[in-house]
């Protein structure tokens, strides 16, 4: 095997500029399919980050049915208590309680029926971006249990600004009329229109006490360390509530089951671009496959007189393939180590495209995309390169056994 | 004598002939099939977003789509009527809206929804809404206080058909206004988020419940044909405004409506050129391999040729006309099969219905038919032909260098 592969290397290099273009032609598919799996996992991760830093967070504990039916008494009874268990879990960042209610609020002039959420104002900081969000006025402190952010476009709806009150009237939970005067403290503007035009913020305690919530709330709102551990986090919350009668009616969710849209959206997209990966790839393989068989053709004579002296065709057939192994082998290293580069020089500065603010904007991404380099973006393209034009060379060699020693070294 | 020259030369080696040419029939015929796939899912998610109440090109008040009250609506009816009548031509149909924020509330249930006062036998034409009844009936133009309600709606408000709903909402004199309506139809939509947003009532009531008499939101209308670069729109739009002339109706196409899907037409639109110039990349290797490789085949040939006294430039144009030709039938080919495939696709549609969801945050449609766009033939086959020709160019100065006695001493 030895001797095979010694010859098949020195038969690559007999022709430099051959070998040169068919290592290129590999190397340029898999460097453009590292970058661009690693760009599209990097944009899905921003997209994952960003989706669930503004609303919904990692993982959510709520009461069943409640993300079906969002029916205000299917509450979580004893949330300090599910937050003492969570304590105890490792992996988890932060984490908040809040609560939704439908209400109508009017201002002098308008009348818009909106979601009212009441948000913890310091848990709240750690585990949304909704801090930073407040373009005009203020974030809520903790003693502002009458004050509200509201949505940029619905504030202009209801023609309000700072220090303007809004009437809250809406249904408790327990059935009863809920009804209060908010002053609007500040305004956010988070890009994403739904939430924008729907959503008014207020303190948590201030919503449980004008919907008779008690102490209840709806949602446990928790951000893990990572991306990648939301699995195993979700599982130990999971075991941590079970066993517990009071907690059974508990769900653990992660932001996939609260987010369906947004999984299904990256599924699609990845399809969409492994249609795309797999046209390039067979145009690549055409490409070597083309050059095998040309250089089969052109090696003819020298394969006749190796037949003459005794080789056997399918010996010659595994030296061919070695050759064709070891420059697709040349070819998907350097592909993989240019494409790692040049991802990771993006992956530092960002990828700017023109004209794609106003779509970035609605997942809440700002306008740099960053491409994330992992084992599998890197090494998954070039796998598949590999094994197509691995099966691409299988052909070519094949024709070897046809030859006839005789024929073969008249051939020119 | 050089393009004769040229042609002969192609067909002395079938055998190696066809084998650049598969490489180049499967690149165009990658892009065709790529760009059809991407122009069908275009058109597609067009057509449901304009069918999704937006039509067009719409008409409002000048202060209706910042603030989209009933103070903002449309008071002169027959002018519009009028203008209407003349200016739009043959095909093109349109219809009147009532379109107003709203609180529906049950028994059991309330929340925000906009309600629609519509006219239901021009609507039909328009919207997706004539067509999209599961369960009861459309609206009809006698029609008092029924109401047709979207199928995740029903699921929401925990009610079904026959039922009550109340609607509420300011009215032209900041009122608040209210009415009952039972519920007659069931609709369904490409997404979730529209069966709740939108109820549908007729015209008349919304406007009788909002106090509002003759005046309107809003006019939608379409145009018979679908132009994704939004020309015609435009074009209509300034023929409108003129005239109406009156600058507090404004006119707007759907690029203005939906800044977000012109921004992804483009955006798609430019990506899938970038992917034509990578796809030709991986074809550029293969098609200079290949070709180097049989001018080093001919050194021989060559340099008898130049001993015969034929000059470098000649062989350099020899070589690129042999390209040239080369290039030419394998975009002829790859575009007949580029035409075969879609066709055979575009019969039946590429189901998407596995990813429903995703399908509707991205308005991305449930069902895809593959469209050729010429625009994108052309771009695909100069991008083949003009890059194609400029990269053979390496080998022909290759076999112009060849001199006689180094090319014939060969073998």
């Amino acid at each position: 095997m030895s001797m095979e592969l010694k010859m098949a290397w020195r038969n690559i290099w007999r022709n430099p500029r051959r070998t040169g273009l068919t290592i290129s032609a590999v190397a340029f598919a898999s460097l453009i399919l590292v970058f661009m799996l690693s760009f599209q996992f990097g944009c899905y991760e921003t997209m994952i980050n960003t989706s669930v830093k503004i609303s919904t967070g990692h993982l959510q504990v709520q009461a069943k049915g409640y993300l079906e039916d969002k029916k205000m008494r299917q509450v979580i009874r004893d949330p300090d208590q599910v937050a003492t268990r969570l304590d105890t879990v490792k992996g988890i960042d932060a984490y908040t309680f809040r609560a939704n209610g439908f209400a109508l609020v009017s201002s002098d002039q308008r009348t818009y029926g909106v979601v009212v959420t009441g948000i913890d104002p310091l848990g709240e900081a750690h585990v949304s971006t909704i801090q930073s969000l407040v373009r005009t006025g203020r974030y809520l402190t903790a003693n502002d249990a009458y004050a509200a952010l509201i949505g940029a476009p619905l504030a202009k709806n209801l023609k309000v600004d700072i220090n303007d009150e809004v009437t809250l009237l809406g249904q408790g939970r327990d059935g009863s009329i809920a009804a209060a005067v908010l002053t609007i403290k500040g305004i956010f503007d988070s890009g994403m229109d739904a939430m924008d035009r729907n959503v008014i913020m207020m303190d948590l305690q201030g919503f449980q006490d004008i919907f008779s919530m008690g102490k209840t709330v709806h949602e446990i709102i928790i951000i893990a360390d990572a991306l990648g551990d939301v699995s195993r986090v979700q599982q130990d919350i999971r075991d941590q509530l079970s066993g517990k009668r009071e907690d059974t009616d508990l769900a653990v969710l992660d932001w996939m089951d609260i987010l369906p849209g947004l999984l299904q959206g990256i599924q699609m997209d990845l399809v969409s671009g492994i249609i795309m990966y797999i046209i390039l790839i067979i145009v690549v393989a055409f490409s070597i496959f083309n050059t095998f068989l040309m250089a089969i053709f052109e090696r003819t004579r020298e394969f006749g007189v190796m037949m003459a002296i005794g080789t056997r065709p399918s010996r010659m057939a595994t030296l061919v393939m070695i050759e064709s192994v070891c420059m697709t082998l040349v070819g998907i290293v350097a592909g993989i180590i240019i494409g790692s580069l040049l991802t990771l020089y993006f992956q530092q500065h960002g990828i700017y495209i023109a004209g794609t603010e106003d779509i970035l904007k609605q997942y809440g991404i700002p306008d740099r995309l960053y491409p994330r380099l992992s084992l599998i973006s890197a090494s998954a393209g070039p796998l598949v390169v590999f094994l197509i034009t691995f099966v691409s060379s299988v052909f070519p060699a094949l024709k070897i056994r046809k030859l006839n020693p005789v024929e073969a070294m008249n051939h020119v | 004598m050089l393009v004769r020259l040229a042609w002969r030369n192609i067909w002395r080696n079938p055998r190696r002939t066809l084998v650049i040419l598969l490489a180049v029939i499967i690149g165009v015929w990658s892009m065709i099939f790529l760009g059809a796939i991407l122009r069908g899912m275009e058109a597609e998610m067009l057509r449901n977003a304009m069918s999704n109440l937006t039509g067009s090109l719409q008409i409002h008040h000048r202060a209706y789509r910042d603030d989209p009250v009933v103070e903002n609506s449309m008071a002169d009816r027959d002018k519009l009527d009028r203008v209407l009548g003349i200016s739009l031509g043959q095909g093109a149909h349109w219809t009147r809206r009532v379109r107003v924020m709203a609180v529906a509330s049950n028994a059991r249930h309330s929340g925000g929804v906009t309600l629609v006062g519509i006219e239901p036998e021009k609507e039909a034409r328009i919207s997706f809404i004539g067509s999209a009844m599961t369960a009861g009936r459309y609206l009809e133009s006698g029609d008092k206080n029924q109401i047709l309600v979207g199928r995740a709606f029903l699921a929401t408000f925990n009610t079904k058909i026959g039922h009550k709903l109340i609607l509420m909402s300011q009215d032209i004199h900041k009122e608040m206004a209210s009415k009952a309506f039972r519920i007659v139809g069931v609709f369904s939509a490409e997404s979730e988020a529209v069966e709740k947003q939108f109820v549908f009532v007729p015209l008349s009531q919304a406007a009788g419940m909002l106090k509002m008499g003759e005046s309107i939101s809003e006019i939608s209308i379409l145009l018979p044909d679908l132009d994704m670069t939004g020309t015609q729109e435009t074009h209509m739009a300034l023929k409108l405004t003129a005239a109406i002339a009156d600058d507090t109706y404004c006119v707007e196409t759907w690029q203005q409506l939906l800044p977000m899907m012109k921004a992804y037409l483009e955006m798609s639109g430019f990506f899938l050129y970038v992917w034509y110039g990578v796809v030709f990349v991986a074809m550029g290797f293969g098609i200079v391999n290949t070709t180097l490789m049989a001018i080093f085949e001919r050194m021989r040939e060559f340099g008898l040729m130049k001993a015969l006294g034929m000059r470098p430039l000649q062989v350099v144009k020899g070589v690129v006309a042999e390209a040239f030709f080369l290039l030419v039938l394998g975009i002829s080919v790859g575009n007949i099969l580029g035409f075969l495939s879609v066709a055979a696709i575009a019969r039946n549609g590429i189901d998407l219905s596995v990813l429903a969801a995703g399908a509707q945050m991205w308005g991305i449609p449930r069902k895809l038919y593959p469209e050729i766009w010429v625009q994108d033939l052309v771009v695909a086959g100069l991008v083949v032909l003009v890059l194609g020709v400029l990269v053979s160019v390496y080998p022909a100065v290759k076999a112009a260098r060849f001199t006689p006695t180094q090319a014939m001493m060969k073998n």
